[in-house]
């Protein structure tokens, strides 16, 4: 057994939990002595609610000790980017709005995770309203990216990644708009997946734009997603998005293999700003798949350039409607001494809300405005339908696609938070997933000359997991990539 | 197309923010510069395309299918739901007189 617990990654730590050969108690502690030493300089987490945490880790050892344990994750430490509502739990979406507010029911992902006796123990730190791409625009100030402090995790889940990554907790949750889990997951190492739009439920999760909103898992390892995945999928009466699909062991697919399997390759994700490091671990990635039998096929998604436009209307109009609700009144901050209530509403909303947040709900405005409508909403909305078509077009002739998950490795804090549409730019990869509805997952491929962690992003059909996970699985297997970990102090 | 700082104080009335002048100027700028970006999507035939409004397991034309039932279910208790609430007397919540 290895002397510290906490650096076991998830797949691996639920064996030796059913064994016994480790205590979730001895875990969890292993995982907040690292907390304590480490998270001071990396601010991964907003809050920790160690005292439950300890207990509901004691109940998981009694229930171990009976052969009563309830899931694999039975004990397992997990943290929640801090956009999921629990029960009791501050849950600010890292704005100014939302501080102090404790909501009084569990999202179904919380209760669910509950059921299958995880612990969790603290929530982690976000880009406003998973707004961002860096985790600069929380209202607590940023995530630093263990790799390399100077530089952002990524974002809007910078929290969850960063604590994954540095061996705070083998596993968190994120939620992924438009690569929000994917794009930190690939700057720091870590594995991150967002599953098919409806098989997660997003109940109790705070809204940022209904229509690509999902959530998933973060973990060192592949297996460790899987068990996630497993726990947290399925139908929910609460959100009508949720689909009624039997949710599989997602474990099981892990050892198919790649023998046969037909994996597309889009030039459109390989053509200019692609950072040439990047560039050859992706390429280094698809030469071993192909040594282990996979299929490369080359395919088109000739709309995808027009993804980040499209998102940034899409996205945006439907945000500036989720957040109408922030409004002074229910919940959060008011704003003091306003003498009616539009201006209740307009002052509250002023000081609550942070820039990003502003411009968003700003730029969602103006394109369902009067006299803007066609030539913003609806328009996108018809170019999303190409990006769509692209792709189902592309899974005629193969199983999966392969791509970089972002550009670059990870940049500097402060240098993209003066251009916004820089920002926006680091999703590219990322967003036209979101924009069809499906599955994709970043697995860690390489580090470049600066130690710096590099992406590969595997897209699915729709539904289709089971074969993202069998691929990255066979990956892994081969590689070292998972297994390093940045050097903290 | 360029949004100048009348067009900002339209939208930021619309979406009920009330700016500073500074920020005014600033949303001006930087809406310019990503409603030009933006513009790219004009150069897209869209002229055989049903718009997409979302993408999920069921056709956006069965999407009524996907509605429940009308019937009442429990909630959360009154005093939950009015907990968190800036200002409230444990009946409703509370908001500056809107009717002379």
């Amino acid at each position: 057994m290895t002397a510290d617990p906490s650096l076991l990654p998830l797949g691996e730590l639920t064996e030796a939990l059913a064994t016994r050969a480790v205590s979730a108690v001895e875990v969890l502690e292993a995982c907040l002595t690292r907390i304590r030493a480490h998270d001071p300089a990396v601010h991964a987490f907003l809050r920790l609610t160690e005292e439950r945490a300890r207990k509901t880790a004691q109940e998981s050892d009694a229930r171990r000790a009976q052969g009563q344990a309830r899931s694999p994750l039975d004990g397992v430490p997990l943290a929640l980017k801090d956009i999921f509502c629990e029960r009791g739990v501050e849950t600010s979406c890292a704005s100014k709005i939302l501080m102090g507010y404790v909501p009084p029911y569990d999202a179904t992902v919380v209760e669910r995770l509950h059921a299958a006796g995880a612990v969790l123990v603290g929530k982690l730190n976000m880009d406003e309203f998973a707004m961002g791409s860096s985790t600069e625009n929380s209202a607590f100030g940023p995530t630093r990216n263990p790799w390399d402090l100077s530089r952002t995790p990524g974002g809007s889940s910078g929290g969850s990644a960063a604590a994954v990554s540095a061996r705070f907790v083998p596993g968190a949750l994120g939620t992924d708009t438009g690569g929000s889990i994917r794009q930190p997951a690939a700057l720091t190492g870590c594995v991150g997946l967002k599953p098919t739009y409806g098989r997660v439920s997003r109940y109790g999760v705070v809204a940022f734009a209904s229509s690509l909103d999902q959530v998933g898992p973060f973990a060192q390892d592949v297996k460790g997603c899987a068990h996630l995945l497993s726990a947290i999928a399925g139908r929910d009466e609460r959100d009508q998005t949720s689909s009624a699909r039997a949710v599989p062991d997602y474990a099981k697919a892990l050892g198919r293999g790649v023998s046969g399997l037909r994996i597309g390759i889009p030039p459109e994700f390989f053509g200019e700003g692609l950072e040439a490091e990047v560039e050859a671990s992706v390429r280094a990635c698809i030469a071993e798949l192909q040594k282990q039998g996979a299929q490369i096929v080359p395919v088109s998604l000739p709309h995808a350039p027009f993804a980040i436009a499209t998102y940034y209307v899409v996205a945006t109009a439907e945000a500036s409607s989720n957040l109408a609700r922030f409004d002074g009144v229910r919940f959060g901050l008011r704003a003091q001494g306003a003498g009616s209530l539009g201006e209740l509403y307009g002052r509250s909303r002023d000081q609550g809300f942070g820039a990003e947040v502003k411009r968003r709900i700003m730029l969602g405005t103006y394109a369902l405005s009067s006299g803007y409508y066609d030539a913003y909403y609806l328009r996108a909305q018809k170019v999303r339908a190409l990006i769509q078509r692209d792709f189902a077009r592309a899974f005629a002739e193969v199983d999966c696609i392969l791509t970089p998950t972002t550009p670059t490795t990870a940049f500097k804090l402060g240098e993209k938070s003066d251009n916004p549409l820089a920002m926006y730019l680091d999703d590219v990869y990322t967003v036209p997933v979101n924009l069809a509805g499906l599955p994709a997952m970043s697995l860690p491929c390489g580090l470049s000359k600066e130690g710096l962690p590099i992406g590969v992003q595997l897209i699915g059909k729709s539904f289709d997991e089971e074969t993202l996970f069998a691929a990255a699985f066979a990956y892994e297997r081969a590689t070292t990539h998972h297994t390093r970990a940045p050097a903290l102090g | 197309m360029a949004i100048d700082v009348k067009t900002v104080r339209h939208v930021a009335h619309l979406a009920r923010l009330e700016l500073s002048p500074a920020e005014e100027e600033q949303f001006a700028a930087q809406l310019t510069s990503v409603l030009g970006y933006i513009e790219q999507l004009s150069s897209v035939d869209v002229s055989q395309v049903e718009p997409l409004s979302f993408a999920g397991d069921v056709e956006p034309h069965q999407a009524h299918a996907l509605l429940r039932e009308d019937k009442p279910v429990q909630s959360l208790p009154r005093e939950d739901a009015l907990a968190a609430a800036p200002q409230q007397d444990g009946q409703s919540f509370l908001v500056p007189r809107i009717i002379e």
